[in-house]
């Protein structure tokens, strides 16, 4: 399937959920926050979200440092 | 805000002569910025930068908190900060290097931190406020008093070579806690003690956080209010990251809240 991954073409063999793609990239996911289709993924909720062909994510670090 | 005076004196329109001559600002936006007062949380790496160019383009009163004292390793970065301020608290250098550039300043002085229980008594005077911390505990504490006192807000993270930048506008947008939700466990995310950071990197997004004060103070323009802007500094790329438009969070959305059809531009700057 053909997803978009912060702006850019990604392809995956399979459907996949949140948890899996992020680790699939080397993210651990407590490190991030993962915007599907404009709707922020819920942080308990990535091993449910699944991934679809077509879909957009934004992968958003969190970073604390000022 | 207090009264907007009648116009510029000599010493001011030389001054700001560079801000005058643009015309999103000119001498009625110099009033402006001249009438307003700006909060400045943190006076490290962030907040170097914003609190210089805010003094500098003419921020009538500028608060200023953090409750550190200046360490060296803070100086690779912290550039209000130098060699003979190390042990002394970040406020009184801040001040020292911010009345140096603009000696006609009015700041306020807050060497302390803010907490749940001080943070609304010293937001509330302010127009904009600077979120310039370096913890996440204090990032979604800014940003929850803020969103109660309906205090439009700069946000801003760093951490390595990268750093990110969003404005909160309450009833206008999402705030921070909408999109990051909680703070990561503690130990999750490396601290820039841990993982480091280079110094230009919260210069270039401090000047950001101010100039998104000074266009929301002078309501000109396009703010980052619905978006995430992210900098790789590593890769020079820039991205801007759309952001839900509803604002959902328990904050947001709790009692006494504006909601998403408060506040109108008119009311937003009580003029």
């Amino acid at each position: 399937m053909e997803i978009r991954v912060n702006g850019e073409i990604r392809h995956w063999e399979r459907s996949v959920t949140v948890r899996e793609l992020l680790e699939g990239l080397g993210i651990r996911p407590e490190t991030v926050v993962v915007e599907l289709n404009l709707r922020i993924v819920a942080r308990e909720r990535v091993d449910e979200e699944m991934i679809a062909e077509g879909d957009s994510l934004e992968i958003i670090r969190l970073v604390g440092g000022g | 805000m207090t009264a907007i005076r009648g116009g510029l004196d000599r010493l001011e329109q030389e001054l700001y002569q560079r801000n005058v001559r643009i015309p999103e600002v000119g001498e009625e936006g110099q009033r402006k910025l001249l009438a307003s007062r700006v909060l400045i949380v943190g006076l490290g790496g962030l907040g170097s930068p914003a609190l210089f160019y805010l003094a500098a383009c003419g921020i009538g009163e500028i608060g200023i908190a953090d409750g550190d004292r200046v360490e060296l390793s803070n100086l690779q970065r912290q550039i209000l900060h130098g060699r003979e301020d190390v042990g002394i608290p970040k406020t009184a250098s801040a001040a020292r290097s911010a009345l140096r550039l603009r000696p006609d300043l009015l700041l306020t002085a807050y060497p302390c931190r803010i907490t749940a229980a001080n943070a609304a008594e010293v937001i509330a005077p302010y127009d904009f406020v600077i979120e310039a911390t370096d913890n996440f505990t204090a990032k979604f504490l800014i940003n929850d008093a803020c969103v109660r006192l309906g205090k439009a807000f700069s946000h801003a993270g760093i951490l390595g070579m990268y750093g990110q930048t969003m404005t909160v506008v309450p009833g206008k947008g999402p705030c921070y806690r909408c999109v990051f939700g909680e703070p990561p466990l503690p130990g999750a995310v490396p601290t820039t003690a841990e993982a480091g950071v280079l110094g230009t990197v919260p210069g270039v997004l401090g000047a950001i956080q101010a100039t998104e004060a000074i266009k929301y103070l002078l309501n000109r323009g396009r703010l980052l209010v619905g978006s995430l802007l992210t900098w790789d500094a590593l890769s020079m790329r820039f991205r801007e990251i759309p952001l839900p438009p509803e604002a959902r969070c328990g904050v947001c959305t709790g009692p006494g809240q504006p909601g998403r059809t408060g506040m109108d531009e008119g009311e937003r700057k009580g003029t």
